[in-house]
């Protein structure tokens, strides 16, 4: 993994770029199958469980509105969250980036005197390596959720936000398993199945040793309470709860934007994240802890707070709502480029369409300018999102800034812009697709356009486009409404 | 200049379109979402129980007077034998028996020696099919009920909330707490669900039932 120095330390592999990386991985026809089989049954659990909650869009637009108060009032709640951490017996610490996390983090697990830390899974350390900044300063990291392990012990790069595991099938994680686990503590047994059972197994038998010793800690928080200074992991194998019990001395980084007002906003995010992520009504480990406490969990527990891009993203009035983000990763499973293509592709450990539009904002949108245009606009990740970014829309500003960037006019840059024009307004696109019907009669051959000529072959060089139906929907249902009225 | 001061300062201005007197309050948010998705009337206690077991977790339904023969009958299901008891759990609840009973304090080697943990619970949620833990008398430190890999947990039907908004209000943030809906689990890989990684493998909910006042 690498991280340039250009992309303020967000773990970023600007290299290959999206189109590239795409096209060797739908060549791989195993992780295709695999995707498709993962999000489509994800994707259905979702679906069920968020039908019973017949006020689901209300809790939305809760949970939207609670996202978009925090980050309008950021300092506000930032400042309390540090006071009332403190006052429970915690350490609040400032990260303006990810190298001044890291060596927050390196200094604090020093001043135990450990040279090893179990985690819990947790997007903000991966977004900054501190993995690899831990074992450059001899450091041992231990991840321990199942999934993690296996991107670990494979050395390998995480494919999915809730599942990073998901382009490796049980074959493929059984001979991780046998050939690497020796290497790391307690080896899988010899004679061990690709049954899931087994190597869950297997990984509990191989973890069992490092919680029960372990002395240190880091984690990652879903949400942190300004006015109580409740921190909150949700989890599903335990691993989490030993991560946070056991050791003496907790350290949690967490994204600045992470923070929520008050302790009942958690009722709104407690009923979307786990129906959203997992499909479950309630994930199986949810844990709160408020500083500390005499006689259970952790004597210390520091907290650090990471900026690393998100103030640049907040400074950008449209890109900022994709701060609201609280990592369900119900994007990914609904979004037919990423069932395609898998996370890799994207390059970053923000995946999917959220990826899409996070990563180029936290990394700067010229370092990765093909990030946008990851997507074909179809919306169905806005529909999913629980708490309601419009990731449409972000992608199109972002993909304006990006053909801009180049310096240039360009065909893209032109069609983006306009198209925002366009689409704010009825009047006009009623007008653009009278036109687009004229035109596609003369461009298309057997219903789709191919390449086009001249400067226009801009945007043709990579897409086929459907030819435009000979009369809108809009003038359709105009129509056809009028015929139907008494 | 500290990083504290540097991150507040780039958030301030990255901020310049929120005008300097608009308040935290100002930023509506709307609450328009139902506190409990249960029907008037509907049987919360029932509905707990199916959505415990929904998770494959064992549920057993009793009343005061048949509770130790109902935790007689969960030990012996899961062939436990030597259990971790938190002070504060009423010694009358317990079956006599072949059992041995672990008192605190319980290191961790001990805990991780003991076949399973016996404990109350702080609420419990019905809509979603959760116990919550808060460490309060009976419950034990967190450790207790997560080294061990079996845990029995005995719940009060009037513990139970019809769901989580009013489960949230019942609660105090300032204990650590757990929420634990059914055993620990995964489905990391291809999307398989187990049940059982590293928190406790094995998960019954013993749901004590008010005893019926006589009716004249």
């Amino acid at each position: 993994m690498v991280s340039d120095p250009r992309s303020r330390g967000v773990i970023w592999l600007g290299s290959p770029a999206f189109p590239e990386a795409a096209r060797t991985a739908l060549a791989d026809e195993q992780l295709r199958a695999n995707l498709k089989r993962a999000t489509g049954t994800i994707r259905d659990k979702r679906l069920a469980v968020a039908a019973e909650l017949d006020d689901w869009e209300e809790l939305r637009d809760s949970a939207a509105a609670i996202k978009k108060r925090v980050s309008r009032h950021l300092d506000h709640y930032l400042l309390a969250l540090e006071a009332s951490v403190t006052a429970a017996g915690g350490t609040v610490h400032w990260a303006s980036d990810a190298a001044e996390a890291n060596r927050i983090v390196t200094e604090l697990v020093r001043a135990t005197g450990e040279s090893e830390v179990v985690k819990v899974k947790s997007m903000a350390t991966q977004e900054i390596g501190l993995n690899e900044h831990l074992a450059e300063v001899g450091i041992t990291a231990y991840e321990t959720d199942l999934a993690e392990l296996i991107v670990q012990l494979g050395d390998d790069r995480p494919s999915h936000i809730l599942v990073p595991a998901i382009h490796k099938n049980r074959t493929e994680v059984r001979d991780l398993f046998v050939a690497e686990m020796g290497h790391w503590g307690q080896p899988a047994p010899e004679d061990l199945s690709d049954d899931p059972r087994e190597l869950a197994e297997a990984a509990r038998l191989h973890l069992r040793e490092k919680f029960l010793t372990a002395k240190v800690a880091v984690s990652g928080a879903n949400f942190a309470v300004a006015d109580t200074g409740t921190v909150m992991v949700v989890e599903s194998e335990g691993n989490g709860r030993m991560c946070l019990t056991l050791p003496e001395t907790l350290i949690t980084v967490m994204g600045i934007e992470k923070v929520i007002p008050t302790w009942q906003d958690l009722e709104v995010f407690l009923q979307l994240l786990p129906r959203s992520s997992t499909g479950e009504r309630m994930n199986p480990y949810t844990s709160t802890w408020t500083g500390t406490t005499e006689g259970d969990g952790p004597r210390d527990f520091h907290l650090v707070l990471l900026d690393n891009g998100r103030t640049d993203t907040l400074a950008d009035e449209t890109g900022r709502q994709a701060l609201a983000c609280i990592r369900c990763s119900a994007c990914l499973n609904v979004c037919p480029v990423f069932e395609r293509t898998g996370g890799h592709a994207y390059g970053s450990v923000y995946p999917g369409p959220i990826g899409a539009v996070l990563t180029p904002q936290l990394v700067g949108v010229e370092n990765a300018a093909s990030l946008p245009f990851a997507s074909t606009l179809c919306g169905a990740c806005y529909d999913a999102c629980p708490v309601k970014i419009n990731i449409p829309e972000v992608l199109t500003h972002l993909r304006v800034k990006a053909v801009e960037g180049k310096g240039r006019a360009s065909a893209e840059a032109l069609a983006m812009k306009a198209a925002a024009t366009v689409l704010d307004s009825p009047r006009l696109l009623a007008a653009a697709q009278r036109a687009a019907a004229l035109g596609g009669k003369v461009l298309a051959r057997e219903g789709r356009i191919g390449r086009l000529p001249g400067p226009l072959s801009g945007w043709s060089d990579t897409r086929d486009t459907p030819a435009p139906p000979a009369e809108s929907f809009r003038t359709w249902w105009r129509k056809n409404r009028k015929e139907e009225r008494p | 200049m500290s990083s504290r001061d540097a991150v507040l300062g780039r958030i301030r201005a990255a901020l310049a379109d929120v005008a300097a007197e608009e308040r935290p309050e100002d930023v509506p948010v709307p609450r328009a979402y139902r506190r409990r998705h249960v029907e008037p009337g509907q049987d919360v206690v029932a509905l707990f129980a199916e959505r415990v077991a929904d998770y494959r977790a064992n549920v057993i339904r009793t009343d005061e007077a048949g509770l130790p023969l109902a935790l007689a009958a969960a030990l012996g299901g899961r062939g436990a034998r030597n259990l971790a008891v938190p002070r504060g759990f009423p010694a009358a609840m317990l079956p006599t028996g072949a059992w041995k009973w672990h008192a605190e304090p319980l290191d961790v080697p001990e805990l991780d020696a003991l076949d399973g943990a016996i404990t109350l619970a702080a609420a419990g949620i019905a809509v979603t099919g959760t116990i919550v833990l808060d460490t309060g008398p009976g419950q034990g430190r967190r450790a207790l009920t997560l080294v061990p890999d079996y845990h029995l947990c005995v719940v009060r039907a009037e513990q139970i909330a019809d769901d989580l908004p009013d489960a949230l209000a019942r609660l105090d943030p300032q204990h650590p707490l757990t929420f634990v809906s059914g055993p620990s689990a995964t489905s990391d890989i291809e999307l398989d669900r187990v049940e059982g990684v590293h928190g406790p493998r094995a998960l019954d909910v013993v749901i004590v039932d008010p005893t019926p006042t006589e009716q004249p």
